[in-house]
């Protein structure tokens, strides 16, 4: 319970002051190289498991109402709040993880919620005649899933999932909050060394817009040759 | 193995606490969205024409919007602006902040609602001697209203989540507040709870009350 | 009167409309055939005034339609017009449709646009579908509500562009049904058509449109049953085959 309390602590922590110098650019790498990590584990363990939900939601019933409650939730509080109760939650069970772990667990939540209903949109979208032509061919459910809705419904849910992606990306940023240097935070520290708040803030901004900018163009020129 | 109490008491002492945080919350949200609604108007129809000058500074505003974290967005105001000079205090760097990233939002999103709107019903109203602007009033906006209805709902939501950021630069929302309230007793995990039940109400009160205003405005087909 | 005077229209390098002569008098319907892509519905849009002309004068009762202080607004009061789409307002029920443009247009009451709007709806035969959205309702209708919406306004002129031409086969005899009711009327009016036999059984001339210019214009039995020019005796032919 106090790990957020060293963790906003050391976001105040004061070095000496001195301008930008080369030798932070390595503290600046790590810190993108972490940001880059995040955004990987989280996206394809996130993934994985929004995969997973989102079939069970579609095909069961029990699952499609008994998760409403959960996936409303993880919707509608601020991920800060979500990976601070994480984080103090592993504190009362007297556990001790890496703020690390702490984010890729937060994360990979969020982005499975979010998977799951573009999954679950997906699924929606193929029209039953089409799953039943499969059946009438003599495909067993899961030879008609594999081959007929499962390709139709990744059509319908790729834009959006790159979309989910790229808000992936951004909300990494927050993982600064529970006392993860990554990207942001490292870029805080140095402002608060430098002084050099706008260039600094440029960078790590112009950072963010090089990765999601390009992938964005892309997921909307999708979306288009999807949708003819 | 769990030896912990959970202390829920500590957090109603702090409610009143709570509570003035969920006013700055929904201040900031509600203002926000505002600012943005009528700023986005002129970047949407700026965008549409598709050249000229004001058209590429809309597509840098929408895109700087869209393709960075609004954390870097908050900090580009407070520390940023700060740097040069202009020192905003983190209520207002906040509100700008957020502004600025739901502007980029809804400007697409009302780019899409106009374009989602067949391009003949403008020459239907045109033909039957309705000026440009009454066409405007009232065959194309009533119909992109309808379109961009539940998208802008759903903005409404992530401009108080985002507005939680507000705490990392010390502003006292619902966030902030929660934050400095649980730093007496370090009941982090109750006091966030609570906090994160506040934030789930205050959604879902924005969407049964947009359901509701649906349900009476559009009752039709 | 209408009067169209050697006009020319262009889109960019694309020369659509190549000098038109054409004049349709007071009570007279003008059917305009043509291929494809001849610029039959550009002429129309140029008589409203929806696009501007390079060259020459359209004349609508006397007045200038791209005159520069012609009021646009103000004339297309005086000319209905109705396109292939039917352009139904989808937010609005068939009622609100052919009542909007009374009220916001010439603002009268809207307890007097309803009114009128109900007597046209009636006029057209959906005096029963008052209330029901354009998304429920069949082209046909949807095609009677357009000229209805377009009747509310009380013009002088009707112009029809290639309104059954989006239509299922069985719903295209009540749209004509509603024209020929206009005629009877004695309603001016100027089809755009496909139809052949209707144009040479309802139209009182019909022009033959090519390539941006009239290549025949005459009595409607004439034209069909004795082109004068060659092109129009292929034309028809081809479409009559
Ligand atoms: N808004 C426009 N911009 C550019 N070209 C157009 C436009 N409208 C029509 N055209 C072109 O003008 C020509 C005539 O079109 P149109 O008047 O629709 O013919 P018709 O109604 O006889 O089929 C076509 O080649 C068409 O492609
Ligand atoms: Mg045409």
């Amino acid at each position: 319970m106090a790990r957020l309390q060293t963790g906003l602590n050391v976001m105040q922590f004061v070095l000496p002051y001195s301008g930008l110098q080369w030798s932070d650019l390595p503290f600046m790498l790590e810190g993108a190289w972490r940001t880059i990590m995040l955004t990987i584990m989280a996206g394809s363990l996130g993934t994985l498991l929004g995969v997973i939900v989102g079939w069970l939601r579609e095909t069961f019933v029990s699952f499609r109402i008994g998760l409403i409650p959960f996936i409303d939730v993880i919707r509608s509080v601020p991920l800060i709040i979500q990976f601070i109760l994480v984080n103090s939650f592993q504190s009362i069970l007297g556990l001790q993880f890496d703020p690390f772990w702490i984010g890729v667990v937060t994360l990979s939540i969020y982005m499975a919620v979010l998977t799951s209903e573009l999954v679950r949109a997906g699924l929606q979208s193929v029209r039953p005649e089409l799953s039943r032509a499969g059946r009438s061919l003599g495909m067993s459910y899961w030879q008609g899933f594999l081959h007929i809705r499962a390709p139709l419904a990744i059509r319908t849910a790729l834009p959006g999932w790159i979309g989910a992606l790229i808000a992936l990306t951004k909300d990494t940023a927050l993982v600064s909050v529970i006392g993860y240097i990554e990207l942001l935070r490292a870029a805080q520290v140095l402002i608060n060394r430098s002084n050099e708040a706008l260039l600094i803030l440029a960078g790590v901004g112009l950072f963010y817009f090089v990765i999601c900018y390009p992938v964005s163009l892309y997921a909307r020129r999708l979306e288009r040759r999807l949708a003819i | 193995m769990f030896d912990y109490t959970f202390l829920w008491p500590l957090v109603w002492a702090e409610w009143p606490q709570l509570l003035a945080g969920a006013r700055v919350t929904l201040e900031i949200t509600i203002l926000s969205m505002a600012v943005a609604t009528v700023a986005a108007f002129p970047l949407a129809l700026a965008r549409r024409a598709g050249k000229g000058l004001s058209c590429q500074a809309a597509t840098i505003w929408v895109e700087a919007a869209r393709n960075t974290p609004c954390l870097v967005q908050i900090y580009m105001v407070y520390f940023g602006l700060g740097a040069l000079g202009l020192h905003i205090g983190s209520y207002f760097a906040v509100l700008g902040a957020i502004t600025f990233n739901n502007t980029g939002y809804l400007a697409e999103m009302f780019r899409g609602g106009l374009n989602a709107v067949a391009p003949q019903q403008f020459n239907a109203g045109r033909s039957l001697g309705l000026t440009a602007f009454q066409t405007y009033k009232n065959i194309i906006f009533p119909q992109v209203f309808r379109i961009v209805y539940f998208p802008f709902v759903n903005q409404i939501t992530w401009a108080m989540l985002n507005s939680s950021l507000g705490m990392i630069i010390g502003l006292r929302e619902l966030t902030g507040a929660t934050q400095m309230a649980q730093s007496v007793s370090f009941r982090t995990f109750e006091f966030f709870v609570v906090a994160a039940g506040l934030y789930y109400a205050i959604a879902k009160s924005v969407q049964i009350l947009a359901r509701v205003v649906a349900w009476r405005a559009f009752r039709r087909a | 009167m209408i009067e169209i005077h050697n006009v020319h229209k262009a889109f960019g390098s694309l020369k659509v409309i190549r000098g038109v002569d054409l004049e349709i008098k007071k009570g007279e319907v003008l059917c305009l055939i043509g291929a494809s892509g001849s610029g039959k519905s550009t002429l129309l849009q140029c008589v409203n005034g929806l696009e501007p002309i390079q060259q020459g004068e359209i004349q609508v009762d006397g007045i200038s339609v791209h005159a520069k202080d012609t009021n646009l607004n103000k004339l297309r009061q005086k000319l209905g017009i109705v396109f292939q789409q039917y352009n139904a307002f989808p937010h609005l029920t068939a009622l609100e449709n052919v009542a909007l443009a009374p009220r916001v247009v010439k603002r009268i009451s809207k307890a007097e646009a309803r009114a009128l709007a109900s007597k046209h709806l009636k006029h057209v035969g959906l005096g029963d579908k008052e209330d029901v959205f354009p998304s429920r309702l069949s082209g046909g209708q949807q095609q009677r509500l357009a000229i209805a919406r377009a009747l509310a306004m009380e013009p002088s002129y009707m112009l029809f562009d290639e309104v059954t031409s989006a239509l299922d086969p069985e719903l295209v005899g009540e749209v004509l049904d509603t024209l020929r009711m206009l005629k009877s009327e004695g309603m001016t009016m100027v089809v755009v058509t496909h139809d052949i036999v209707f144009a040479r059984e309802t139209g009182d001339r019909i022009a033959f449109f090519k390539d941006g210019r009239i290549c025949e214009v005459g009595e409607a039995w004439q034209v069909v049953n004795a082109p004068r020019e060659e092109h129009t005796r292929q034309f028809l032919k081809r479409v009559l085959a």
